[in-house]
């Protein structure tokens, strides 16, 4: 289990600070980055090294800030839903490190007790409605999250978020126009890395900023850094605080980069290795360390002690997921309806 | 002969295809500049250009739209579906649009095109990556459905399906894109429609198609080895079904075992037995039966795979009960 050491979700008014953050904000940020970090590296490893782990992989590496900036922005109760590249946020949302090590190792135990892997973590109990491999789906289910909190009368806004390729799917705009027609609480997400597979923006579409596709619906619409939490919090607050005030939708489109391949699979060859190095310099942990230290908000060591602990935490999920049993067969036919007497075909 | 790649075999036949005929052109996501998902297209954008070899944003409903409107007038497009579970997104414009036409239009337009790409579970995939669509699109009037399951039968009838004046649904595996075959050097068509007998036997018929051919022969080859000798026929067209193949051979055997990776319900075997027990009643000594993929979406544990999918095991077994062996 990994309790965060500064659990911020518990200083309920850091929210109303638009810009200045507080110790507590980046310190959270740090160790959730460094934990998002830490797990796909490891899991990484254990895919490529030990074969512990198979199917699709796609690491969120890279994409850290946007997890922390949409964190500290929205309230626990929140939803969020996204694709397959869905590490980052079960652990943001709070989906323990030891579940989503073993989702991955496909055990009882897991996010999804071992049925869903990589794709697919859930943890509907931490507001994650999961990680969806159809591209471009969740747009549409995301929307009908934000419906349903609508017609139930909470104030809660969903998080949507999408990839730039997704972002070519018809169902964005049929979405877009019926979120904007019922002024649905959701604020749609396009984590922008420039490339869906092999395909950068600039070949999939004449309109290449993405956050212009929200103008054919006037639908509020922003482009943002995505490598800087601190502008990812400032953007989304706005966003959420539009949606809880039942001003309706809004388009984020996150410029941000995976430092990995698309998959674990992914040769690369469709970029240059300077384009990867210019963006690590651009890379949201050292930035927020540099903030942490500037500020003196905590020393080298204090953060060598969350790294330390981080470790041990990833390190306790892989003990976690060798040692659990995996799923019984008999879960084959389980989770297929609610009605437990359904007659499946069985020759 | 030589031996090529399955994928190469793919590529082979659309390629010499598009050699021979203007009119017929590749699009599909990743399908040019990264010469493929799973590299069937390597090298063809170099060969033919931009024009024909056609990388798409992912929209598959709208580019299998623009495909479908340019069968409608004149051309033959080829779709790459990077995987059938991505297609259903399109399946408004294969089922609703390139299916109908004809039908429609009272045979005025009809809507040449193929529909490719991988199919079936491949590994870990999870739920939503692993569906084999054979069924479902065979449930089709309108479409022809082929589902190979080595490079020679891969070539062969893909050429055929672009040359076919209908829509065709045709069905490879991610997994088989490696796998290494006897292909001619020399020009040649499969027909559409013709199951092929990959292994004569006399005691038992088992019929199947795409990767669980694997397992069909795997299991006659265990079989044999208990002196009972298995007929295994490759289906490789779905619709229209060979069922006469299929009878002849029960004519023979009395027996037949249906292997296959659909979901049972309304499945390919369904049909087969439908067809079977019609025609062939008089010939069967014991009832028909099949193995099909389990009665729920694929879930990702490996244990939860291998107890999803046919296997030889099962299949040696059934082969056992249709001819009342004990053990
Ligand atoms: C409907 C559909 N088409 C194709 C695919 C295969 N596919 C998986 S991920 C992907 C690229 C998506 O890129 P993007 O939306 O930018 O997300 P990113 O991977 O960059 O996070 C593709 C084509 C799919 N899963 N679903
Ligand atoms: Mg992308």
């Amino acid at each position: 289990m990994c309790t965060f050491l500064f659990p911020i979700f518990a200083a309920q008014n850091f929210r109303q600070v638009p810009t200045k953050f507080s110790k507590e904000t980046y310190l959270y940020w740090y160790e959730l980055m460094q934990l998002i970090r830490q797990f796909e590296l490891k899991a990484e490893e254990k895919y490529k090294m030990a074969g512990k782990i198979r199917g699709f992989f796609h690491a969120y590496v890279g994409q850290e800030a946007l997890a922390a900036g949409c964190m500290t922005a929205t309230r626990q109760e929140d939803p969020f839903i996204t694709a397959y590249r869905d590490h980052g946020w079960a652990l943001a949302k709070g989906v323990t490190p030891n579940a989503c090590m073993a989702e991955l190792y496909g055990k009882a135990t897991g996010a999804a007790k071992g049925k869903g892997g990589s794709m697919h973590f859930f943890g509907v109990k931490e507001y994650f409605f999961g990680g969806h491999g159809i591209v471009g789906a969740q747009i549409g289910t995301g929307a009908g999250l934000a419906f349903a909190e609508q017609y139930k009368g909470t104030d809660n806004v969903v998080l949507c978020f999408f990839g730039d390729g997704a972002a070519r799917q018809g169902i964005l705009h049929e979405t877009f126009n019926m979120a904007m027609l019922w002024k649905l609480p959701v604020v749609f997400i396009c984590e922008n890395n420039n490339y869906a597979m092999g395909t950068s923006v600039e070949r999939t579409s004449n309109v290449v900023d993405i956050y212009k596709l929200a103008d054919a619906y006037e639908m509020p619409a922003d482009m943002v850094d995505g490598m800087d939490p601190e502008t990812v919090h400032d953007a989304v607050a706005r966003a959420v605080k539009r949606a809880r005030e039942k001003g309706g939708p809004t388009l984020l489109e996150m410029k941000t980069y995976r430092y990995k391949g698309h998959s674990i699979s992914d040769p690369q060859k469709y970029r240059r290795k300077e384009e990867l190095d210019e963006y690590k310099t651009k890379d949201p942990i050292t930035f927020v360390t540099k903030a942490i230290l500037d500020n003196k908000f905590a020393t080298q060591e204090e953060l060598d002690a969350i790294d330390a602990r981080i470790n041990e935490v990833v390190e306790e999920s892989v003990r976690f997921a060798e040692e659990s049993p995996w799923p019984d067969d008999s879960e084959l036919l389980k989770d297929v309806y609610a009605d437990e007497n359904y007659q499946f075909i069985v020759d | 002969m030589r031996t090529i790649l399955f994928r190469e075999a793919l590529r082979e036949a659309m390629s010499e295809e598009m050699r021979k005929d203007e009119k017929v052109f590749l699009m599909g996501e990743e399908v040019a500049e990264y010469n493929g998902a799973y590299k069937v297209s390597q090298g063809m954008l170099a060969e033919f250009g931009p024009k024909r070899v056609i990388d798409t944003p992912i929209a598959e409903l709208g580019f299998t739209a623009i495909a479908v409107g340019a069968a409608q007038n004149g051309l033959r497009p080829i779709v790459e579906y990077m995987t059938w579970n991505f297609a259903v997104l399109a399946l408004d414009q294969i089922l609703n649009t390139a299916s109908k036409m004809l039908a429609m239009s009272g045979g005025q337009v009809g809507c040449p095109i193929v529909f490719r790409g991988a199919n079936g579970s491949a590994g870990q995939l999870g739920a939503q990556h692993s569906t084999a669509f054979e069924s479902l699109y065979a449930n089709i009037p309108g479409l022809k459905v082929i589902s190979v399951s080595n490079p020679y039968d891969a070539k062969g009838l893909l050429k055929s399906a672009i040359i076919d004046n209908d829509p065709v649904v045709f069905m490879e595996s991610e997994v088989m894109y490696g796998e290494k075959g006897e292909v001619p050097e020399e020009t040649y068509y499969i027909p559409i429609g013709k199951a092929d007998i990959k292994r004569p036997g006399k005691d038992v018929t088992i019929v199947s198609f795409n990767k669980m051919m694997k397992v069909a022969l795997g299991a006659a080859e265990e079989l044999a080895k208990e002196g009972i000798e298995a007929e295994v026929i490759d289906l490789r067209t779905i619709r229209p079904l060979d069922w006469y193949t299929i009878l002849e051979s029960v004519k023979k055997t009395n027996r037949l075992v249906i292997v296959e990776e659909q979901w049972p319900f309304a499945s390919v075997s369904s049909e087969i037995t439908y067809r079977i027990q019609k025609e062939g009643f008089d010939y069967l000594d014991a009832p028909i039966r099949r193995i099909t993929s389990a009665d729920a979406p694929m879930h990702y544990a490996p244990n939860l795979v291998a107890a999803y999918l046919p296997d030889v095991p099962r299949t040696v077994k059934l082969v056992k009960e249709v001819m009342y062996l004990k053990k």
